[in-house]
C-alpha cells in the first residue's frame, strides 16, 4: 500500500530531522515515534516516520545495503 | 485510438502517448521515406556520403543539477543522437529562447557549460539563434541544437537488421540522470550523491565500431528510459527481446530512491547510456572493447534477441516468474498511496 | 537451494495437499497486486492456488464524486489542489484532475501531506485543497498535518476527506455470499499502524488464516507459503511475515493521532457500494478544514460506467481480462474504470505486466 523505505536518522531537532536512505537525504517527521536517535533506522512514508526498527532488524537492513553496494 | 483535443503533458513522455502524437499528427501530415524511419538521426545521402542530421530540444527543470546543466545536455543529446546512427558528429547548430529577466549570469554559465562539452565531443557550434521572450513564457531558458555528422563507410545501424541471436547491452547504470534532475525539483528536493550520467558517447562508438563494424543496433534511452528504447526496437525489428532481472545495472543509491518514490529504474530518463545490439559472435569483443572506456566500464549483457515475429519485451525476475516490461504510457507518476 | 526456492517447493507440496482446491487468497494491498504481477509469481504459482486482487488501492476506491469535486475546485481560480501523483489521472465523471490541469487549473503533485501545508503558507491569497486519500498508513501523517494547520491558525488549508479502512473491506468481502476467499494476505504497511491484531476479530469471526506479508517478491511467497500452511492445517488466524516492521500492537501514537482528528465514518467504495465504519471522515473541530463544507460541494450519487466491472474485479470475483472492456477502450492510456489507471489498480498492474500469454 504504501511506499515505505528504510532509512536511517542523521540529524534530529525536537520532531523533525532528516533521514538517509541509502544516500538520499530526505527530510522526516518523528511525532508519530518515541526516543528517536541519531544512528536509529526508521520506515519512511511520505515524509513521516512511522516505525523504529529494534537494533537487530537495523543491522539486517545495514547488511542488505552493504551486500547491494558491494555486488555493483 | 482516441484524438485528445488538447496536449498533455503526457505526450511530451517519450512512451505511447508520444508515440501516438507523432504517428498521427506529424507523420500523418509531414511523412516521408526518411522521417518515417524515426532513427535517433535522419540519414541523408549527399553526393556519395552519408550524413546523420538530427535536432532536440531541452526544456529540463532544473537548469543546473548533480551532474550537469541545460548546457551540457543540449549538447550531449545531439552529439549521442548522430553517434547512435554510427556517425561521426562533427558541426552543431545552438538556438536559444530565453526568458526576459534571467540573470546573465545563469545564461553565461550555461554557454560556458556548452563550450567545454563541446570541446568534450570535439564538435563546434557553427549557427545559432537567440530569442527572448516575456517573463513567464519560457520557464528561464530554452535551448535547441541540431547536427550533422559523417557516418561511417560501411556501417549500417538500423532496427532491421536485429534478428534472432543477437545480445543486448548497455554501457551502465540506469536511471541516474532522472533521480538527479527529479530530486532537485521543488515539491521533491531531497539530497542525494547520485549524478546526472550526462556524457558525450561518440568516442565510446568509435571505439566500439573500430573493433566491430557490424554492429546491428545503438540508441540512447533517453525519456522513457531503457523500457521506451527497447520497446521501439522490438517493434520496429518485430522480435522477442528477453532480459533478466539479476543482470539489469542499477546504482544502489538510484534504485533507493526509485523505491522511495515508485519509480521503476527501466523507465528513468538517462543521457549518457546506449544500447548495443550484436551478433553473438562479436558480443564478448564488444564488451571488452566497451569496458575499456571510461562511459563503459560497466557495460553489461542485459538480454538476448530470442525470436522474431512479434516485438515484444520479456523480463524474467529474479524469483523465476515472467512479465513483459511495456513501453511507458505517459509521464510516470510518483506512487504513493 | 535458496530460502524462496524452499518456500516455492513448500507451495507446491501444500498445494497437492489442497487439491483439488481451487484454493483462493486475496491480496488485499495495491503494493501486493504490483509486487506479484510485476516479479511474475503467479507464474510459479500451483495451478490450484489463485490470487485474487482485493480493494486496497486508494485510487481505485475513491468515488467518482470525489474526483469531481475535486475537478469543480479546480476551477477556481483562487484554487490550488495538491494530490498525491496517481490521483491525477483517474477519470471523473468527465475528465481528469490531469485533463484539467492542461485546461489550466492549477494541480499540484506532492510527495508529503506537509508539502501541501507550505504551499499554503506560501500562497495565502490562494486556498489549497488536499485530496487526503489512502489508507491507515497515510493518514495519521494526513492527520498530523491538518493538526498543525490548526495550531499555526492557517485559514486557506482544506482537505477532501477521501481516506479508508481496511478492516471494514475485508468484512464486507467476507459477508458476500458470492465471494469465495479462503485467505489474506495482509497490507504490510497498513498493519505497521494497526497492527496484527487489527485482524483477529475478522480471522476468527469468518475462520480464515490472515499473514501480514512484506512487499519484496520473496516476502510474499513466504507469506502465501505460511497462508496454505495453516490452510493445509485447518487453522484460522493471523500470522505475521514482515517481523521487522509489524508486531501485533501496531502503532499507537499514530492512532491516537488519528483519533484526534478522524472518526470512522461510513463510506462511499468505487465498486463495493457504502460500507460501514470504513472512511475517516473529519471530527467537528476540525470542520473547518473540510473542503466541501467550505465550498458548498455535496457529493452527488456516482455512476456505474456501461460495461465497466472494476466493481466486481476490487471485490475479486472476477479477473482482469474477464472484463469485455479490458484492453479493448479500456487501457492505461484511455482508461475507463480506476482499477485501469493508477499503478496499484489491479487491472492496471495485469495490464502492464501480464496481458500478453509469454
Amino acid at each position: 500500500m504504501c511506499l515505505a523505505v528504510p532509512a536511517k536518522v542523521i540529524e534530529i531537532t525536537g520532531n523533525r530531522g532528516v533521514v538517509s536512505v541509502q544516500g538520499n537525504n530526505v527530510k522526516a517527521d518523528f511525532t508519530m515515534l518515541n526516543d528517536v536517535k541519531v544512528g536509529d533506522f526508521v520506515l519512511i512514508h511520505a515524509g513521516f516516520a512511522i516505525k523504529k526498527y529494534d537494533p537487530e532488524d537495523a543491522r539486517e537492513i545495514l547488511r542488505i545495503w552493504d551486500e547491494i553496494r558491494e555486488k555493483t | 485510438m482516441m484524438k485528445e483535443n488538447r496536449i498533455l503533458l503526457a505526450h511530451g513522455g517519450g512512451g505511447t502517448m508520444m508515440h501516438n502524437l507523432i504517428g498521427e499528427t506529424i507523420l500523418g501530415k509531414l511523412g516521408n521515406p526518411i522521417l518515417n524511419a524515426l532513427g535517433d538521426s535522419a540519414v541523408i545521402q549527399i553526393s556519395n556520403q552519408r550524413i546523420a542530421f538530427t535536432t532536440d530540444s531541452f526544456v529540463v527543470r532544473p537548469l543546473f543539477f548533480n551532474g550537469g546543466d541545460i548546457g551540457r545536455l543540449a549538447v550531449c543529446g545531439t552529439v549521442n543522437d548522430l553517434a547512435m546512427a554510427g556517425a561521426r558528429p562533427l558541426f552543431l547548430s545552438l538556438g536559444f529562447i530565453i526568458e526576459e529577466g534571467l540573470e546573465s549570469e545563469v545564461f553565461e554559465r550555461v554557454v560556458e557549460s556548452i563550450r567545454l562539452t563541446a570541446e568534450e565531443a570535439r564538435v563546434m557550434v557553427v549557427t545559432g539563434d537567440t530569442k527572448v521572450v516575456e517573463k513567464g513564457k519560457a520557464d528561464g531558458i530554452f535551448v535547441n541544437t541540431s547536427g550533422i555528422g559523417v557516418i561511417r563507410p560501411g556501417v549500417v545501424i538500423s532496427a532491421g537488421r536485429v534478428k534472432a541471436g543477437d545480445v543486448v547491452m548497455i554501457n551502465g547504470n540506469m536511471g541516474d540522470h532522472g533521480i538527479a534532475v527529479i530530486s532537485r525539483r521543488e515539491g521533491l528536493a531531497f539530497e542525494t550523491e547520485i549524478t546526472s550520467d550526462c556524457t558525450p558517447l561518440n568516442h565510446l562508438v568509435s571505439r566500439i565500431l573500430d573493433s566491430c563494424e557490424d554492429i546491428h543496433f545503438f540508441r540512447d534511452p533517453t525519456r522513457g528510459g531503457v523500457a521506451a528504447t527497447l520497446n521501439e526496437v522490438a517493434d520496429q525489428a518485430k522480435v522477442r527481446l528477453e532480459l533478466f532481472e539479476k543482470d539489469l545495472p542499477v546504482n544502489p543509491h538510484t534504485q533507493a530512491a526509485c523505491d522511495m518514490l515508485g519509480f521503476d529504474p527501466l523507465y528513468v530518463p538517462n543521457e549518457g547510456k546506449m544500447i548495443v545490439i550484436c551478433e553473438a559472435a562479436d558480443a564478448e569483443r564488444v564488451l571488452g572493447v566497451m569496458r575499456e572506456d571510461a562511459n563503459g566500464r560497466d557495460t553489461a549483457i542485459i538480454g538476448r534477441v530470442t525470436e522474431e515475429g512479434e516485438g515484444v519485451v520479456l523480463l524474467h525476475t529474479k524469483v523465476g516468474g515472467k512479465r513483459i516490461v511495456d513501453m511507458p504510457y505517459g509521464e510516470q507518476l510518483p506512487r504513493i498511496c | 537451494m535458496s530460502t524462496t526456492e524452499r518456500y516455492i517447493a513448500e507451495i507446491g507440496a501444500l498445494a497437492r495437499k489442497l487439491a483439488p482446491g481451487p484454493v483462493r487468497l486475496m491480496e488485499v494491498c495495491g503494493t501486493h497486486t504490483v509486487s506479484i504481477a510485476r516479479s511474475g509469481i503467479r507464474d510459479i504459482l500451483p495451478e490450484n492456488i489463485a490470487m485474487l486482487s482485493g480493494p486496497g488501492c486508494p485510487v481505485c476506491v475513491t468515488p467518482d464524486s470525489v474526483i469531481d469535486a475535486a475537478i469543480q475546485l479546480a476551477a477556481r481560480p483562487d484554487v490550488i489542489i495538491a494530490t498525491f501523483g496517481d490521483m491525477v489521472k483517474v477519470p471523473g465523471t468527465e475528465k481528469s484532475l490531469e485533463r484539467a490541469r492542461a485546461e489550466g487549473a492549477d494541480v499540484r503533485m506532492i510527495y508529503s501531506p506537509m508539502d501541501g501545508l507550505e504551499i499554503a503558507r506560501q500562497h495565502p491569497d490562494r486556498k489549497v485543497v488536499f485530496i487526503a486519500a489512502g489508507f491507515e498508513t497515510t493518514q495519521p501523517g494526513n492527520a498530523l498535518t491538518i493538526e498543525r494547520a490548526k495550531a499555526e491558525g492557517l485559514k486557506n488549508y482544506f482537505v477532501i476527506a477521501a481516506g479508508k479502512l481496511i478492516p471494514p473491506a475485508m468484512r464486507a468481502l467476507l459477508e458476500d455470499k458470492e465471494a469465495h476467499i479462503d485467505g489474506f494476505l495482509c497490507p504490510g504497511h497498513v498493519s505497521v499502524i494497526i497492527g496484527a491484531n487489527a485482524y483477529r476479530p475478522i480471522a476468527r469471526e469468518y475462520g480464515k488464516p490472515c499473514v501480514v506479508a512484506g512487499f519484496e517478491p520473496e516476502e510474499i511467497i513466504e507469506g502465501i507459503a505460511m497462508l496454505l500452511r495453516m490452510l493445509a492445517e485447518g487453522k484460522s488466524g493471523v500470522e505475521i511475515q514482515y517481523k521487522k516492521a509489524v508486531d501485533n500492537e501496531g502503532n499507537a501514537k499514530a492512532r491516537e493521532i488519528l483519533d484526534r482528528v478522524y472518526y470512522a465514518g461510513d463510506t462511499e467504495w468505487r465498486g463495493l457500494g457504502m460500507i460501514p465504519k470504513s472512511g475517516f471522515l473529519l471530527r467537528p473541530e476540525y470542520a473547518e478544514f473540510d473542503a466541501l463544507a467550505h465550498f458548498g460541494i455535496e457529493l452527488r450519487p456516482s455512476r456505474a460506467r456501461k460495461g465497466c466491472r472494476c466493481g466486481e474485479v476490487l471485490q475479486g470475483k472476477i479477473a482482469p481480462f474477464e472484463c469485455p472492456l479490458f484492453g479493448k477502450g479500456c487501457t492505461p492510456e484511455h482508461p475507463i474504470g480506476p482499477c485501469m489507471v493508477s499503478g496499484e489498480g489491479t487491472c492496471g498492474a495485469y495490464y502492464r505486466y501480464n496481458r500478453k500469454k509469454v
